[in-house]
């Protein structure tokens, strides 16, 4: 029964995990993280 | 000394794995010399392990650093991408990727070999591990989300000082007049990181890291890790009494999944698989503690 259950839920989370990059991408996530990673991160540095 | 010096520099395939993938996520050398970051395209793929964007040899994002920036504009646009790759990573590999893919957990074990005295789990330190949910919901989701902050890179992450802050400061003198009271909070955080990692093994991914957390959710389901053969197994407990991780049994939500433990039982009976729901399920749970 666990074993059913974790496999279930293991598809659950592909498939969402699969939905949830795609669409990210498709409405700009990819853009998105880039623009934020090519300017120096001031919080990270220690700046702010 | 010849035997030494072959030892010294005999690495496991571990230790290789986690210097190739530090060296892959920071192979923007010129960057280093520059005191400037990668700008590329790549950079808007997110790394798996713990390694700071504003590092100026990382070509990739870091996956915290991208959600908590995600999140600080979530009104506008939620980070469905970043935390869909999260998802992904964390299913596929779960904490195998702090075990071979991180390189703040290489970090971390190198500063372990010095020689100090060292401080062994306990039943304290198998509690201070539910720090890092907190640090997970509070640093890294709620304060992002209510203070418009990355609340884990600003105020803990080590790794942005170590990759990012140190080898910028030191190349761009534009930076330097900027630092203030935050720097000389961030060094004084990673000083104690660093400090508390020379007598506790991986103490920041035990207790600290946001990114251990969200991977160890995922541990118990994921496709490739480690596994355990039941019909080999005897329960003696040899694998959860010589990890050094504050585990209960094999492939549970602390397990790095280093395979440390795959020498040590005397049955043979743990080892990597693939799609092994079923066989993490050993007789060993406190055993050996």
């Amino acid at each position: 029964m666990k074993k059913k259950l974790m496999i279930v839920l293991s598809v659950f989370l592909l498939l969402t995990g699969i939905g949830l990059t795609v669409y990210g991408v498709t409405k700009g996530g990819f853009k998105d993280v880039k623009n934020k990673a090519i300017r120096i991160c001031n919080e990270c540095i220690g700046i702010g | 000394m010849v035997t030494d010096l072959k030892k010294w520099f005999v690495l496991s395939k571990r230790r290789y794995t986690q210097l190739v993938a530090a060296v892959l996520y920071n192979c923007n050398i010129t960057g280093f010399f520059k005191g400037e970051i990668y700008k590329g395209p790549v950079k808007g793929i997110c790394a798996p392990g713990l390694n700071c964007y504003s590092c100026p040899g990382a070509v990739l994002s870091c996956p915290l650093g991208s959600l908590q920036s995600g999140l600080v504009s979530a009104k506008y646009k939620f980070p469905f991408y970043v935390l869909g790759t999260l998802i992904l990573f964390g299913l596929l590999f779960g904490r195998f990727i702090c075990g071979f893919l991180c390189p703040f957990g290489l970090f971390q074990e190198l500063i372990y070999k010095i020689p100090v005295p060292k401080l062994k789990k306990s039943r304290f330190t198998r509690i201070l591990s539910y720090l890092k949910y907190i640090i997970l919901m509070g640093f890294v989701i709620i304060i992002p989300i209510v203070r418009f902050e990355p609340g884990f890179c600003k105020y803990i992450c080590p790794a942005g000082t170590a990759g990012g802050a140190f080898p910028l400061i030191a190349v761009n003198e534009k930076l330097r007049p900027l630092l203030g009271f935050l720097f000389s909070w961030k060094v004084f955080v990673f000083a104690l990181i660093l400090l508390i990692c020379m007598f506790c093994f991986r103490a920041f991914c035990r207790f600290l890291c946001p990114l251990g957390a969200l991977y160890s959710l995922f541990n118990p389901i994921s496709f490739f890790g480690i596994k355990v053969d039941h019909t080999k197994c005897n329960g003696c407990g040899t694998c959860t009494r010589n990890c050094k991780m504050d585990v209960k049994k094999v492939c549970d939500r602390e397990c790095v999944q280093c395979g440390e433990c795959i020498g040590k039982c005397p049955k043979g009976a743990i080892g990597y698989g693939a799609f092994s729901i079923d066989s993490r399920e050993n007789k060993n749970d406190l055993k050996g503690q």
